[in-house]
């Protein structure tokens, strides 16, 4: 088997047991990366130099000294919004270019000292928004199982470099489906654990109050081992929670036969293709063979989720992204202007892209005088009524499942002309972000085209060790986690 | 009628660190842009974590200016694009949209003519400050602006007033209140270049109001309000109809420029920053503060009149600077046998002769070297009749310079005659003998040399000089 193709914690065994050198893994890594990213441009940015010196230095220590980090040596590909030291960081826009953040987010600090490897940063949508990876300023990022197709969004490049083995796991973010959509379109595991479980300090902030950082992982088990490294209290972020962080890996072993499992009946009316809904159902009596129970459970507002999640979303980034004037860093508009605005103005209308400007300009009007109560107010009162929903419905069960897209992978170009179709995409996963609560999806079957379909699993507060407990024992039972994409362009 | 509202922005210059990053506080001799990180740089990723030290300073002022404390404290964005803003938003607070300030209410107590009044507050509230925007020259013919990101980040305290306030010097009494609070509290060195800022707003009554922004200093406010209330008078003699505005204090040509009128004014789009979490006050950690609270002007001032005897007026003016008041107590409480002549004496000796000295030469008495046992052996002597007042007076620039009293007496008895009985004396004798200079003198005043240079024959030279002419004027006014 090839060396790419190993799990994560597979690999960590065989590092350790002197099967494999990290030089090889590193080497692996940058191999496949050779031979596959001019098909599906998962990377925007490399880092091979100083992977490949810390390779062999991780090698030589290791020759020494049994003491190592608890990732020693797995490479991850990093979501370009997550800042690492004197790292080109450029959110998928023009207006960052050249800026390289002075600093380390808190993940990658975590990461570094349990001694990953950082092999580059991926494309993405324009500050994550996106549910295709078509909005990046340096082109689209292709589907590993069908390179005619969108590995899904924002963070696409994260979710294609895991499936076609590029990396061993990648980071990503989460506002409204950003680490699931891409997981479920590529096959592979994506985790949006809780809001405040995971550190926001170095993630450049998209909306604030909705954002998070996650694994993207080939297995269950890697989603654990990773989210117990990057998981706790950071004095930077206000917003980070000082809550027990759960010994995951040994959490999600455990029998589900005492689980009682809801299916919220609103994920699974129109508008969700067939296969995906079949598919799904079986994956659910997979579960209830496994002795878990299910019971219909009500999330009454679902509907109001796209609406409320796209206002505040653009609300938030509307303030968030004012920062990007040119002045400081990043990219200034060539033309020299006369007065500072017509500055500012320019070098925003010449490198934001299409999708972030009209989020920038629905979220200033939003925000607007006169506007503020009826949009932004009105959409805080929703999202308390969703969060609402989903309080009493954990009453009735552990955790809720359900599909994760309501179809498969689409072909790129598709949607791209019809930005409310394309926002329809997040329905089932942006109500999560609403209410803050942790998600899993991970890979259930595939479809006629041979496409992923994602399984999603939703739960209560801090739970994180309850759904990756199901999604692991649900992995098993399907075993079909180990299928590798074609690298291929399909039919239709 | 003239009707004034304040907002005083005051830097919490004594807090070590900045209001949302671990940046020194201290910038002020600091190179550019040196006092800097990711926070205060609003670099992409950063995220603002609240210097809990800022919630006890303002409990403090909230405290002392009896203001309703909202026990749960968080902030707002306020939007807006410019070059000193790196987020291009200012984490502040505000007290609509659901949003509360730090505290609500208030008031400070003002004398103006004998005559007391209560300023009441609107709020007091927290927010960041601004980068520092350097020019070459003036703002309009500098061919730059350079960013100084140094004070981006650093704690600033907004007191706002209601519109209560009837006259310029309303307003000054009202900052010389405030400036002692201040001081007392021990949140802030006013003294600081660039630690004060006051926007302004006035209006004639029945008449559009406009904001003045810009006043750096609480002595150009008191300018700058009688300058903006003759424009609008004028304006409204001459038939115009006044429009509300924002204007910007020109503090070199110290007129008021018109920046935009209201239909310009910028939309802020406040709304709530949750990369902050609420925190609590709670009323133990208020109890906390209040019992660590020091002596406050007011308190002192009564305590003065009890054990000093001074009168209110007196004991006020004593107390609204701490240096001073806490140089008095010590001078005034150092001699047993002082009593309340010696308190007064000691207290109008530092209000009237040592606070002129500091004023003429622009600086605070804990910069000069005079000490509060100089004081107390200079009304010593006079009181035991060694010195005369007038004498006594001009030792003052000497005594800044740390003379004791003794010593200055010994310099000048060596090489000056200086004292005044004697001096008198050769006076009216070199009246009495030249009876023809007296009568020069009546018709020409030069002829007053030659009578002074009579008295420096007869003492060689000795006399002092200045007290020499002013003798010898008194007595030939006779």
């Amino acid at each position: 088997m090839e060396i790419y193709n190993y799990m994560g914690y597979e690999l960590l065994e065989k590092i350790k047991n002197k099967e494999i050198t990290i030089q090889e893994v590193v080497q692996s890594s940058y191999d496949r990366i050779e031979s596959t990213d001019h098909l599906l441009h998962s990377f925007v940015n490399l880092s091979k130099k100083k992977a490949v010196e810390k390779a062999k230095e991780y090698d030589l220590y290791l020759k020494k000294s049994k003491q190592t980090g608890k990732l020693y040596g797995l490479t991850f590909a990093n979501k370009d919004l997550i800042c690492i030291d004197g790292f080109p960081t450029t959110c998928g826009s023009k207006i960052l270019e050249g800026f390289r953040p002075p600093y380390n987010a808190f993940v990658i600090d975590r990461l570094t000292q349990q001694g990953t490897i950082h092999v580059g940063n991926t494309n993405m949508d324009e500050f994550a928004m996106g549910g295709s990876t078509e909005n990046s300023s340096y082109g689209p990022t292709y589907n590993p199982w069908d390179l005619s197709r969108v590995p899904g969004g924002s963070s696409g490049g994260s979710a294609a470099a895991v499936a076609s083995g590029q990396s061993i796991f990648a980071l990503g973010s989460d506002t409204g489906g950003s680490i699931r959509c891409p997981a479920a379109f590529c096959g592979v595991v994506g985790l949006k654990p809780t809001y405040g479980r995971v550190s926001r300090y170095g993630l450049v902030a998209f909306a604030n109050s909705l954002d998070q950082i996650g694994p993207i992982t080939k297995c269950v088990y890697d989603s654990a081992l990773i989210l117990e490294i990057i998981s706790g209290k950071d004095p930077l972020d206000s917003t980070s929670v000082n809550n027990t962080v759960d010994k995951y890996t040994e959490e999600i072993i455990k029998p589900v036969d005492k689980k009682v499992l809801g299916i919220p009946k609103e994920f699974f009316g129109e508008g969700i293709e067939k296969g995906v809904k079949s598919s799904i159902n079986k994956s659910i009596e997979k579960l209830e063979s496994l002795g878990a129970t299910t019971v219909e459970v009500s999330i009454p507002h679902l509907e109001y989720t796209i609406a409320t999640y796209y206002l505040l979303c653009m609300c938030e980034a509307s303030s968030n992204l004012a920062r990007y004037d040119g002045l400081r860093y990043g990219k200034v508009s060539d033309d020299p202007s006369s007065d500072v605005y017509s500055a500012f103005s320019r070098t925003r209308g010449a490198n934001f892209g299409p999708e972030v400007r009209r989020r920038i300009f629905l979220g200033t009007y939003a925000l607007s005088a006169g506007y503020y109560d009826m949009f932004y107010i009105k959409a805080l009162k929703v999202r308390s009524l969703i969060r609402n929903d989903f309080v009493e419905a954990f009453k009735k069960c552990d955790s809720l499942v359900c599909p994760t897209m309501p179809s498969t992978a689409f072909k790129v170009g598709s949607l791209i002309e019809d930005p409310l179709e394309m926002y329809t995409q997040d329905i089932l996963t942006c109500s999560i972000n609403l209410a803050g609560i942790p998600a899993l999806s991970i890979p259930c079957g595939f479809d006629s085209n041979n496409l992923p379909i994602g399984f999603q699993i939703i739960g209560d507060y801090f739970d994180e060790k309850g759904i990756l407990n199901i999604g692991y024992q649900l992995e098993q039972e399907l075993g079909i986690y180990r299928k590798t994409p074609s690298l291929k362009t399909g039919g239709k | 009628m003239v009707i004034i509202g304040l907002e005083v922005h005051i830097q919490l210059t004594n807090l070590k660190t900045k209001l949302f990053c671990s940046c020194s506080n201290d910038y002020r001799k600091a190179d550019p842009n040196t006092y800097v990180c990711p926070i205060c740089l609003g670099l992409p990723g950063s995220l603002p974590v609240v210097n809990r030290k800022t919630v006890d300073f303002a409990t403090r002022l909230a405290l002392v200016l009896e203001c309703d404390i909202n026990h749960q404290f968080w902030f707002f964005r306020k939007n807006y694009h410019y070059p000193d803003l790196p987020k291009g938003f200012q984490i502040s607070q505000y007290n609509k949209a659901g949003g509360k300030a730090f505290a609500d209410g208030g008031k400070i107590t003002v004398r103006l003519n004998n005559h007391k009044k209560d300023v009441i507050l609107n709020r007091i509230h927290l927010e960041e400050d601004p980068a520092r925007l350097v020019h070459k020259g003036s703002i309009v013919s500098s061919p730059f602006t350079l960013v100084d990101y140094n004070r981006s980040g650093v704690c600033l305290i907004e007191i706002v007033t209601e519109p209560v306030i009837s006259s310029p010097e309303e307003a000054r009494e009202f900052l010389k209140q405030l400036k002692s609070i201040v001081q007392y509290t021990g949140i802030s060195n006013l003294e600081l270049e660039g630690s004060v800022r006051v926007d302004a707003n006035i209006s004639i009554k029945g008449h559009e109001r406009s904001e003045v922004k810009n006043i750096n200093s609480f002595r150009e406010v008191e300018r700058a309000l009688r300058h903006e209330i003759v424009r609008q008078k004028n304006a409204i003699k001459r038939g115009k109809i006044l429009i509300q505005e924002t204007r910007h204090w020109d503090e070199k040509r110290k007129i008021t420029i018109s920046l935009r009128s209201k239909e310009f004014e910028e939309d802020y789009r406040y709304f709530p920053e949750q990369d902050l979490v609420p925190i609590e006050i709670d009323d133990k950690f208020i109890e906390n503060v209040k019992e660590n609270l020091p002596e406050m002007p007011n308190e002192r001032a009564y305590r003065l009149r009890r054990e000093y005897m001074l009168t209110e007026f007196d004991s006020e003016n004593l107390v609204l600077d701490k240096r001073i008041a806490d140089f008095y107590e010590e001078g005034a409480n150092a001699d047993p046998s002082f009593g309340s002549s010696e308190y007064k004496q000691y207290c109008n000796w530092l209000m009237n002769n040592i606070s002129g000295w500091l004023n003429e030469h622009n600086t605070t008495i804990e910069k000069t070297k005079i000490t509060p046992k100089h004081l107390e052996d200079l009304i010593k002597y006079i009181r035991e009749g060694k010195i005369t007042t007038k004498i006594a007076k001009s030792f003052v620039d000497d005594l800044m310079q740390g003379k004791s009293v003794s010593r200055i007496i010994k310099e000048r008895g060596k090489t000056r005659l200086s004292d005044e009985i004697l001096i008198e004396k050769h006076c009216k004798e070199v009246i009495e003998e030249n009876p023809q200079i007296v009568e020069d003198y009546l018709k020409n005043p030069k002829a007053l040399e030659a009578l002074i240079g009579k008295i420096m024959a007869k003492t060689r030279g000795q006399a002092d000089p200045s007290i020499t002419r002013e003798l010898m004027l008194g007595l030939l006014k006779k």
